[in-house]
């Protein structure tokens, strides 16, 4: 009896444990980037609620909580309701299968620090990612409103775009680790990090991230000065919540793809696996945070230049030249 | 070269902003940390008195007349030995916006502007500041001055009799 219902229990725990880490952590993320673009500006930043701000991310979300939830009249109702919580879902999902450290054993039960080690976790990653475009897409159309209309349009177009240079950038190292779950890969990595072996992917997958994150150089969906708020105009209350949640998960995500990809997961000296994590997804999270204080927003014929014209063709002869270097290494050895 | 000049470009703001972020902040919390205004700030409006303490302004007008959002009225009345004073006087600090014309078009340094930036209210109707909120006891900045020295007739003294004051001329007399 107990051995079939303890694992079960630790699974669920280990869940348990999982969402609350990750919705904490994605409530000071925000309080993060508040204070760290406000000392880029030379303000201070958050400052009031609890000492250094620090409660300020619990009084932000008893504000929303509080809040009339409004519904447009002309709004189609269903999908209106829907959409926020399509993307905080997918954001959800993806840290399902990112592992975090080495197994732990747990009242003498192996216990792998990932929820699911999927063999097919990266595709499974790319999949959510592409799934976390409906949230916007259809919030932005069933919110009945044009400037909704016209930031899912965009962020519909910048996502579907910039999808193919992430993916093309994370082929090499795919190649490279022979595999395509994410513990493997991150084993792969024990002697170089894939960020020093492909340089050039790692680069494409810092910019093709922050446009997959609708962050600040490619914020078009988002732009306060011509849009309102982009997609999420309509929404007030825990929807919009919802939505800046997802925001903040769907960065989490990116710097913990970015870490598991590139920097080698939990792998480093000294201090336990979780925490090389942290500090690595911490890293990523800084570099999307000070491109947010450093660049504008590019135009919209801008952002798909550089994409059609620079990324994906770079990250093509990339994924060329790394499979004829890994053909190469393979057949001289 | 277009693309090596873009690069560096991107580069150095980066740069600029990491730099910044080890940089003290120029935030000055404010009940915490409160700072000395300039000597000559512009905040709250005060009605001031002359040398002998009585009150400095005539009801003249000017500053009504030339505040941009209208945000002052008064009555003028007269006491019995001619002086002009005004019967009330009324600032709306709701309306003010602190640009010191009135001060400036002031003729006899009665009303002044001074350091004090700490008004806030909740309730509008408690920025309406009358004559008893506005006076001050003091002379203010000029403390020296006193208009009816040099320009009251027959109020502080007779025309031609203060020190230092010639008797008035004949305007008919050809004589030097």
């Amino acid at each position: 009896m107990s051995g079939t219902l303890l694992p079960l229990a630790l699974k669920a725990a280990h869940i348990a444990v999982l969402l609350l880490v990750v919705l904490t952590a994605a409530a000071y993320l925000v309080w993060f980037e508040r204070k760290l673009l406000a000392r880029m500006q030379l303000r201070l930043g958050p400052n009031r609620a609890g000492p250094a701000g620090l409660l300020q991310p619990l009084a932000d979300v008893i504000k929303l909580v509080c809040k009339e939830d409004v519904i447009p009249a002309a709004a189609d109702r269903g999908v209106y309701r829907l959409a926020p919580a399509l993307t905080a879902l997918a954001a959800i999902l993806a840290f399902a299968v990112i592992p975090v450290g080495e197994p732990v054993r747990l009242f003498g039960i192996e216990q792998p620090l990932v929820v699911s080690d999927l063999s097919i976790g990266a595709l499974y990653l790319l999949g959510l990612s592409s799934l976390s475009v409906y949230g916007v897409t259809l919030g932005g159309y069933a919110s009945a409103s044009k400037y909704a209309l016209l930031g899912s349009l965009r962020a519909l177009a910048q996502i579907i775009s910039y999808e193919l240079p992430l993916g093309l950038a994370l082929a090499p190292v795919l190649m490279l680790a022979g595999s395509l779950s994410l513990t493997d890969i991150v084993r792969a990595q024990a002697s170089a990090p894939f960020a020093v072996l492909c340089p050039v992917s790692f680069a494409l997958y810092l910019i093709s991230s922050l446009a997959e994150a609708r962050r600040t150089p490619f914020d078009l969906p988002e732009a306060e000065s011509e849009l309102v708020a982009g997609y999420h105009t309509e929404y007030s209350g825990m929807r919009f919540g919802l939505y800046y949640v997802g925001e903040y998960l769907n960065m989490m995500v990116l710097g913990s793809m970015g870490t598991v990809f590139f920097l080698g997961g939990w792998l480093g000296p000294g201090l336990p696996g979780p925490v090389w994590f942290a500090i690595k997804v911490g890293f990523f999270c800084f570099l999307f945070v000070w491109a947010r204080a450093t660049l504008p927003r590019l135009r919209y014929d801008q952002l798909m230049h550089l994409n059609w014209y620079w990324l994906l063709p770079l990250a093509l002869a990339n994924l060329i030249v790394t499979a004829a270097g890994a053909l190469w290494m393979r057949g001289g050895a | 070269m277009r693309l090596w000049r873009s690069i560096r470009g991107t580069v150095d703001a980066f740069w600029i902003t990491l730099r910044t972020l080890f940089r003290r902040p120029a935030t000055i919390p404010w009940p915490e940390k409160r700072r000395t205004p300039a000597e000559r700030f512009r905040a709250r409006i005060v009605l001031t008195r002359d040398p002998q303490g009585k009150e400095r302004c005539v009801a003249c007008y000017l500053c009504s007349a030339v505040c941009p959002v209208s945000c002052i009225s008064m009555q003028s009345a007269e006491t019995p030995d001619g002086r002009r004073v005004a019967a009330w006087f009324r600032i709306n600090f709701a309306r003010c916006i602190f640009c010191g014309l009135c001060a400036e078009a002031c003729p006899t340094r009665a009303i002044q502007m001074t350091p004090d930036y700490e008004m806030g209210q909740r309730d509008p109707l408690r920025l309406l500041y009358e004559k008893e909120d506005l006076l001050i006891d003091g002379p203010g900045k000029d403390p020296g001055y006193d208009f009816y020295r040099h320009a009251g007739i027959g109020v502080a003294a007779p025309r031609g009799s203060l020190p230092g004051e010639r008797p008035p001329e004949d305007p008919r007399s050809l004589l030097p």
